[in-house]
């Protein structure tokens, strides 16, 4: 298992740099891991990471972004001018959570 | 077997009859004998789903694929045609879009996942079945082998709308078999094929990647990962997507949008796709005691599929069993799924897993002595899969037991 050092805290990560265990996750952290993928955090972006720890706290998944569309309110448009090209896997790592997955 | 008679027979009404739906039928029949058993559903075809990926390449023919369902469900089950309109959770009823009411102790929803090319602008259209197919309704898999026929060279595209789908590596299978085909044909120099999805891979579990990363390179099959897409033109012939990317096709397979039953949403008991939430281990509704969804219905985060429906039933049962005795319910579900995968060339691979854990190698269903092997391909996968036809129609559906667990064993996995 991989680790890595933000802010001067040592966190466990896998390959490809996600967080490996949501429970460590804080606001601060949120706006260091947007920083690190060329993010900087504002209100638009706040209010869908903040529906995908809510969602996931009580589903036990990373939500789609349809469902975080639907849910929350924000066009799937405007997810991708939020988080360009690969919204649904930029938040969920900005999020601390596992990226979207198949079977395989 | 009707709720008007002065019995005091618990009632367990089940909306839909499909695989999950006749399994539960049946084993209710043979397991709890004094309860009332009535399955809704809107058509007396019963198709073997799977089958429909081989139709576009002439290896199932598409009479093998379809039976009348009525004969598949045990003396006593009460079948009813009709189409649901709603479901009334707190007054325990079910009505039809006829009018008929249908009152119930216990309700299960195993309606399933349906293809939506409406909820995609373009996507249905005057050459929707032609240049833009699907293979997974009975229609498109004819349609799309119809296409494939006619198509003499260009660039086929093998696209997924979003996740979930049902059977998610279908779309990966056919790409393998239109390879195979468009090889065995003597054209494949004339056909690209791409392979789009919204996933940020083909594979995206770790051990799945390391091992089957590199069959897409080997078919020459290209990949265009992150596609979100927003609408087609099937005049100009592209897809698009919501960041502005265009990926032009000759010929489109796609596997549209997968929804559950609209009447999931009107009842108020779906979630933004119309699946039912319920607890991943018992199936239960997370609303109502008294209504559980099973098969593709559910929102179960695990393959949409007929092996977690078969692994889920055997759960369910035993569950239900405690229920009818007045017994908190203390059987729980893994996540189990078991599914073969066609990687071209007359060989299969085999995959099997839970919530927990991912596609591993090793052998299936014994350790060392397989006879299949997981992760890997064989000849004896592929057979394993063909022979699986008769083993549903014959064994699955009637609810005998084929001797594989409901939980996932660790015996014959590799962990490294």
């Amino acid at each position: 298992m991989a680790t890595t050092t933000i802010a001067g805290q040592t966190y466990d990560v896998n390959e490809e740099g996600f967080l490996t265990d949501p429970q460590v996750w804080t606001e601060e952290l949120g706006t260091e891991l947007a920083k690190l993928i060329g993010i900087e955090m504002t209100d638009a972006h706040w209010k869908a990471i903040r529906f995908l720890r809510e969602d996931h706290g009580v589903m036990g998944e990373t939500p789609t972004l349809r469902r975080v569309s639907t849910q929350a309110g924000i066009p799937v448009k405007e997810l991708f001018a939020l988080f360009p090209k690969k919204p649904a896997k930029k938040m969920a790592y900005v999020a601390g959570l596992p990226k979207p997955k198949g079977c395989v | 077997m009707n709720t008007s008679t002065a019995t005091t027979s618990t009632s367990l009404l089940i909306l839909g009859g499909g695989t999950a739906g006749t399994m539960i039928a049946n084993k209710v029949r043979k397991q709890l004998p004094d309860w009332s058993v009535t399955v809704v559903d809107k058509t007396d075809i019963h198709d073997y789903q799977p089958g429909y990926l081989f139709i576009p390449f002439g290896m199932n023919e598409p009479k093998q694929v379809r039976k009348t369902k009525r004969p598949f469900f045990a003396d006593g089950v009460n079948l009813v045609m009709g189409e649901v309109d709603i479901v009334d959770p707190e007054s325990q009823k079910v009505t039809l879009e006829d009018g008929r009411i249908l009152a119930y102790d216990y309700l299960v929803i195993a309606t399933g996942t349906t293809p939506r090319p409406d909820q995609t602008e373009g996507m249905l259209g005057p050459e929707w079945h032609k240049t833009v197919t699907e293979f997974y309704t009975y229609d498109g898999a004819v349609s799309t082998r119809a296409a494939l026929d006619k198509f003499t060279g260009g660039r086929l595209v093998v696209h997924v709308t979003e996740m979930p789908i049902k059977c998610p590596v279908a779309p990966l299978e056919f790409s393998f078999l239109a390879d195979d085909y468009f090889t065995k044909r003597g054209i494949r120099d004339q056909v690209e094929i791409v392979y789009v999805t919204p996933l940020d891979g083909a594979f995206t579990k770790p051990v799945a990647s390391r091992e089957l990363g590199h069959k897409l390179e080997e078919k020459k099959i290209v990949l265009e990962p992150d596609f979100m897409i927003e609408s087609v033109d099937q005049e100009a012939k592209v897809l698009r997507s919501y960041d502005e990317r265009e990926i032009a096709y000759d010929l489109l397979v796609t596997v549209p949008l997968n929804m559950g039953a609209d009447f999931v949403a009107k009842s108020g008991l779906g979630d933004e796709l119309n699946y039912v939430p319920v607890d991943k281990h018992t199936f239960q509704s997370t609303q109502y005691d008294t209504i559980f969804a099973l098969g593709d219905a559910s929102n179960i985060p695990t393959s949409k599929a007929g092996s977690v429906a078969h692994f889920s039933v055997d759960v369910f049962m035993e569950n239900l069993q405690q229920l009818a005795a007045g017994q908190e319910m203390t059987h729980s579900f893994d996540g189990h799924a078991n599914c073969f995968v066609e990687s071209g060339g007359g060989k299969a691979l085999l995959l099997d897993f839970n919530y927990d854990t991912e596609p591993l190698t090793g052998t299936f269903p014994l350790p060392k002595v397989g006879p299949m092997s997981l992760l890997k391909e064989s000849r004896a996968n592929h057979l394993g899969k063909l022979a699986f036809r008769h083993i549903y129609w014959n064994a699955l559906l009637p609810g005998r037991p084929l001797g594989l667990k409901a939980d996932m064993t660790m015996a014959g996995k590799n962990t490294e």
